[in-house]
């Protein structure tokens, strides 16, 4: 069987990041296994502007932001296989692949990166009923089609979900003559970054419609039109506020969701509110030496946090490749708080920090003028004034030497109050 | 004097601007976290611009070429440049960064490739 | 065109007997208005292989059903198709439900159906630890399975196809003249003509028919909605579990398929017209409601789709399955449990052809009725797989990342007889699409696949013909 120290499973940003990492912290064969034909990830039809500004400093579009780190990885020597699905993976860090040209591959690991990204929201899990026509596609099937192949998925256009893939669609299809119609959220705010909201709604006339959702479609060979509604304050739809839509297109921009199958099948555990493994502070899973990053543990909305976060993975990665991870006597569980929905990690030891390390979590709803406190044991060790928060933006605490130093305890809680 | 409400685009962020205005000056911008929100204030209410993304037509490929603007063009402009777009075609091999459209619409601003097609 | 037998209609019914009659040397050809094999009925349906308890003592439905259930296991295994015989509850909640329990017993010792009896709570719960706690109850019935209908459906037209048979797509029957030894047939704007015509046009069925004059019945499409889960949910229940039956249909149920998700469904509303398969707000909600009462582990984040199909319900009461005419053979009204009877209703069809005297059934000599065994790269050890990639490099190239499916398994798809022309026909034959994303990483590439296959541009695929275009044009 061939022999790696690092295998990382995908070639998109995450993966091509934690490669990197893994390569400049001392592991020479290091693997990138891409189900694609090409590395870059999702990022190769992320063709707008906006990545970058955190890591470069400079606004680039998602394929540019690829190309440099393809760069890196081809510069570094790192190699990597496209094309190439990664089957299973086993607790003992043996990775099964096909491709056409090696037929089926199995290597063992040192250390495994899991770096498969996230898959969108379907038709299906939002429960939307009617027809099932032509002309229901997610954001980002629709990006591809159009950003890559050069094809229109439709003219008339009604999107759902106002994340930020549904409102960069919304943009990319005026810019290409489709007519967008309208954006419905069913949250009574948007779930996409404000930025987006102005450039590519506002600028273009196109009407967001908060508190609304598709309750029906209709068309029986290609979509004709949506019905759609107001929802209450548990998102059903109001039948009195029902309203048909002539359209010939939905497009669905309605969540995504961490693709763990493997990990699953790995019986990898995971967090059922992120539905991506629990990591640690090196972004080590529950299992020895299976490391994850990226949109695979908990969904990013910018990708410079999830390069930020991968260096981390592939340090650990190539760590504990080489048998250099250290283990500190102690763990502290973290956990949420009020408001806050989730914290990666989901545990951390303070001895093996190296300071770079941030909490990362998203909050449960919109606040605004809140303090984020760190307790420890319910002691706060930690707070910072929080003007706005929403849940579609992740917020971050850095893990300074000055904050391990005051992790003592079995329980890190991290949450909001009203601020005095 | 007049008080306009601006979400500043320059980074993720988002800040909540408020600007004054008189007789077409701004009087003052509150609201921003760094100094490139004043810009963007200045820039949104007198003359706004974007960057352009999009693609063009690779000959005999299945697939489209990435580009965009070098910088942000005036806000006006961005329908007239993606009807040059519309019928720009070109060769591979393509390098990203080459110059696709140069001074697109009397920018001043050129159209670059965002990718690299072999 | 000249055919000894034109069977009109490509679902379940249509297809099975175009597999039957393909033993015998007859020029058959199958027409359907819709471009690809259960395009209707046939799709959308339970996917069950009922043990035939509940149908009236006497009945076609008894009878067929038993014996189509008999044939089931060999039907499948010749034609490549998976099926499991995993058995089927139906759960009695009170001391009322548990008499009815007891009358469908009762029915099904009549009917013939094979190792049925009635359990008690604590057998019951060790078979199935995940229903709710309060059933007293229940009927078990052994011999029940279960089966993809599309692809028991396509896989039987493939034989036919293979031996011989034509298929005629997006080719509606727009009128039957009776001639002197047999008939015309105006399919798809062609004139087509025949010694014998099979009537296997399911909600149509009735139209159908009084082309040739016969006016006896009518069918009334029965919608029936559903909810389909993800595969890890595919073991909240090993078996087909039921309710008691209540208004004329068996109830919403809870069930895995063969390919390994959950499902719940169906209700039953009688619609106004045959081609309503849409799914209501108001239906799901009813479902979700009904399923809960049988199993309460139900987390609608994992639903993957909902679906609806049509009941061809008639207005007799049964499957209507008999010669009006000389040589015009009906095979109407084939409703529940029309899926578990079709190769009995299949072999009485072709008793009726040959009862006919219009054509002669000479037995092929070379027929087996097997098809050719698909490659399904998911199934198979990695062994299996690396042999397979170094035959063919396209089948170490996975498409639908859900399903893991190959490009050379679509190719197969399209280029097999009767192969698949569309997106969803791809869909049913390879289940690439049919997983948690539901085509969104894989459709695009589906679509280039089938234009190359077909020879065509992409925005002249379809999802499943007529004017259900994938892409509206090109961006430039």
């Amino acid at each position: 069987m061939e022999k790696r120290s690092v295998v990382i499973i995908g070639g998109g940003p995450a993966g091509l990041a934690a490669a990197v990492a893994a390569k400049e912290n001392g592991c020479d064969d290091v693997l990138i296994l891409e189900r694609d034909s090409d590395v870059g990830g999702i990022l190769q039809q992320c063709i707008h502007a906006g990545f970058g500004l955190h890591i470069f400093g400079e606004e680039l579009t998602g394929p540019e932001y690829a190309a440099r780190f393809h760069a890196q990885v081809d510069e570094l020597g790192i190699e990597y296989k496209c094309d190439t699905m990664v089957l299973s993976i086993s607790q003992d860090r043996v990775v099964t692949a096909v491709n056409s040209k090696d037929g089926i591959l199995t290597i063992q690991a040192g250390a495994i990166v899991l770096a498969m990204g996230c898959r969108e929201r379907s038709r299906g899990a939002v429960g939307i009923g009617g027809t099932r026509p032509a002309g229901v596609y997610t954001a980002g099937t629709a990006q591809r089609f159009v950003n890559i192949e050069g094809y229109m998925p439709g003219k008339k256009v009604v999107i759902l979900g106002s994340g930020d893939i549904g409102l960069i669609m919304a943009r990319r299809m005026t810019l290409e003559g489709a007519e967008v119609k309208m954006v419905l959220e069913v949250m009574p705010y948007s779930g996409g970054l404000k930025r987006n909201i102005v450039q590519c709604l506002n600028d273009f006339g196109i009407p967001l419609r908060l508190s609304h959702t598709v309750v029906e479609v209709r068309g029986r060979e290609r979509v004709e039109g949506v019905v759609i509604a107001q929802v209450d304050e548990k998102r059903r739809p109001i039948p009195e506020t029902f309203e048909y839509v002539p359209c010939d297109t939905l497009l669905l921009s309605v969540g995504l969701i961490p693709e763990n199958e493997l990990s699953a099948a790995a019986d990898i555990p995971i967090n059922p509110i992120t539905n991506g493994p629990f990591v640690d502070q090196s972004m080590m899973t529950r299992c020895e030496g299976i490391f994850a990053c990226g949109n695979v543990v908990h969904v990013h909305d910018l990708v410079d946090f999830v390069t930020i976060e991968s260096r981390l993975a592939g340090r650990g990665a190539a760590k504990y490749a080489l048998g250099q991870r250290t283990d500190g006597a102690h763990t502290l569980d973290v956990k949420p708080g009020f408001g806050v929905r989730y914290v990666v990690p989901s545990t951390i030891d303070p001895a093996a920090l190296s300071y770079d390390e941030k909490f990362l979590f998203r909050v449960s709803d919109v606040f605004t003028d809140m303090e984020l406190e760190v307790k420890v044991d319910g002691n706060v060790v930690y707070h910072k004034r929080v003007p706005q928060a929403a849940p579609g933006e992740m917020e971050s605490v850095q893990i300074t030497r000055q904050l391990a130093e005051k992790l003592v305890g079995q329980t890190v809680e991290i949450g909001l109050r009203p601020a005095k | 004097m007049e008080t306009k409400n601006l979400t500043c685009v320059v980074c993720p962020r988002g800040c909540a601007l408020t600007v004054t205005v008189e007789d077409g000056k701004i009087l003052s911008v509150t609201g921003n976290t760094c100094k490139r929100g004043a810009a963007y204030a200045e820039a949104e209410l007198l003359r706004p611009e974007r960057m352009l993304t999009s693609t063009v037509t690779v000959e005999d490929r299945r697939r489209m070429l990435a580009v965009r603007t070098r910088s942000a063009i005036p806000k006006d402009k961005i329908f007239d440049a993606m009807r040059v777009l519309y019928g720009t075609r070109v060769s591979a091999p393509v390098q990203i960064g080459d110059v696709i459209v140069a001074d697109v619409c009397g920018t001043s601003v050129d159209v670059i490739a965002s990718e690299s097609l072999a | 065109m000249q055919y000894d037998v034109i069977v009109i209609g490509s679902g379940v019914t249509g297809a099975m007997t175009a597999y039957q009659l393909s033993q015998y040397q007859l020029r058959v050809c199958v027409v359907d208005k819709r471009l690809e094999p259960a395009a209707e009925t046939s799709s959308a349906n339970s996917g069950i292989v009922h043990a035939g308890y509940d149908a009236k003592p006497g009945s076609n439905k008894a009878r067929l059903n038993v014996r189509g259930n008999a044939y089931m296991e060999d039907v499948c295994r010749k034609l490549d198709v998976p099926f499991k015989r995993i058995g089927s509850l139906v759960l009695a909640f009170s001391d009322e439900e548990a008499k009815t329990v007891e009358q469908l017993y009762q029915s099904g010792v009549k009917n013939g159906v094979p190792g049925l009896r009635v359990i008690d709570a604590n057998e019951l719960y060790e078979l199935e630890p995940n229903v709710q706690p309060n059933a007293v109850c229940a009927l078990y019935a052994p011999s029940a399975g279960i089966v993809c209908p599309y692809e028991l459906t396509t896989a039987a037209l493939e034989v036919a196809c293979a031996a011989g048979a034509e298929y005629l797509r997006e080719a509606e029957v727009t009128d039957i003249q009776k001639t002197e030894d047999g008939f015309t047939v105006t399919a798809g704007g062609q004139t087509l003509t025949a010694s014998v015509v099979v009537n296997a046009a399911g909600l149509y069925a009735d139209h159908i028919a009084r082309m040739v004059g016969d006016d006896r019945f009518t069918i009334t499409p029965r919608k029936g909605e559903y909810i389909l889960f993800e595969k890890s949910m595919g073991k909240t229940v090993g078996h087909v579990v039921f309710q008691t039956p209540a208004g004329g249909s068996k109830g919403v149920l809870v069930s895995p398929t063969v390919d390994g998700n959950l499902y719940i469904g169906p209700n039953a509303n009688v619609v106004e017209h045959k081609d309503d398969t849409s799914t209501t707000w108001q239906g799901l909600e009813e479902i979700k409601t009904c399923a809960a009462k049988s199993v309460a582990k139900l987390d609608m984040r994992l639903a993957i789709t909902n679906f609806a199909g049509l009941r061809a319900t008639p207005s007799t009461g049964d499957f209507i399955i008999d010669s009006p005419v000389p040589g015009f053979i009906n095979a109407a009204g084939i409703e529940s449990p029309g899926l578990s009877a079709a190769p009995a209703i299949a072999e009485e069809v072709v008793g009726l052809v040959r009862a006919s005297g219009r054509v002669t059934m000479t037995e092929r000599e070379d027929w087996t009725g097997t098809r050719e065994p698909v490659k399904r790269f998911r199934e198979m050890t990695d062994a299996e797989r690396a042999e397979l990639v170094q035959e063919n490099p396209a089948y170490g190239r996975i498409i639908c990342r859900c399903e893991t499916v190959t490009e050379q398994e679509i190719r197969d798809a399209i280029r097999r007889p009767a192969g698949a022309r569309s997106v969803d026909g791809v869909k049913r034959r390879t289940r690439s699409g049919m997983g948690k994303c539901q085509g969104g990483f894989c459709g695009p590439r589906v679509v280039d696949i089938l234009a190359e296959e077909l020879g065509c541009e992409p925005t002249e695929i379809t999802k499943f013909g007529g004017a259900s275009y994938m892409l509206t044009g090109k961006t430039r």
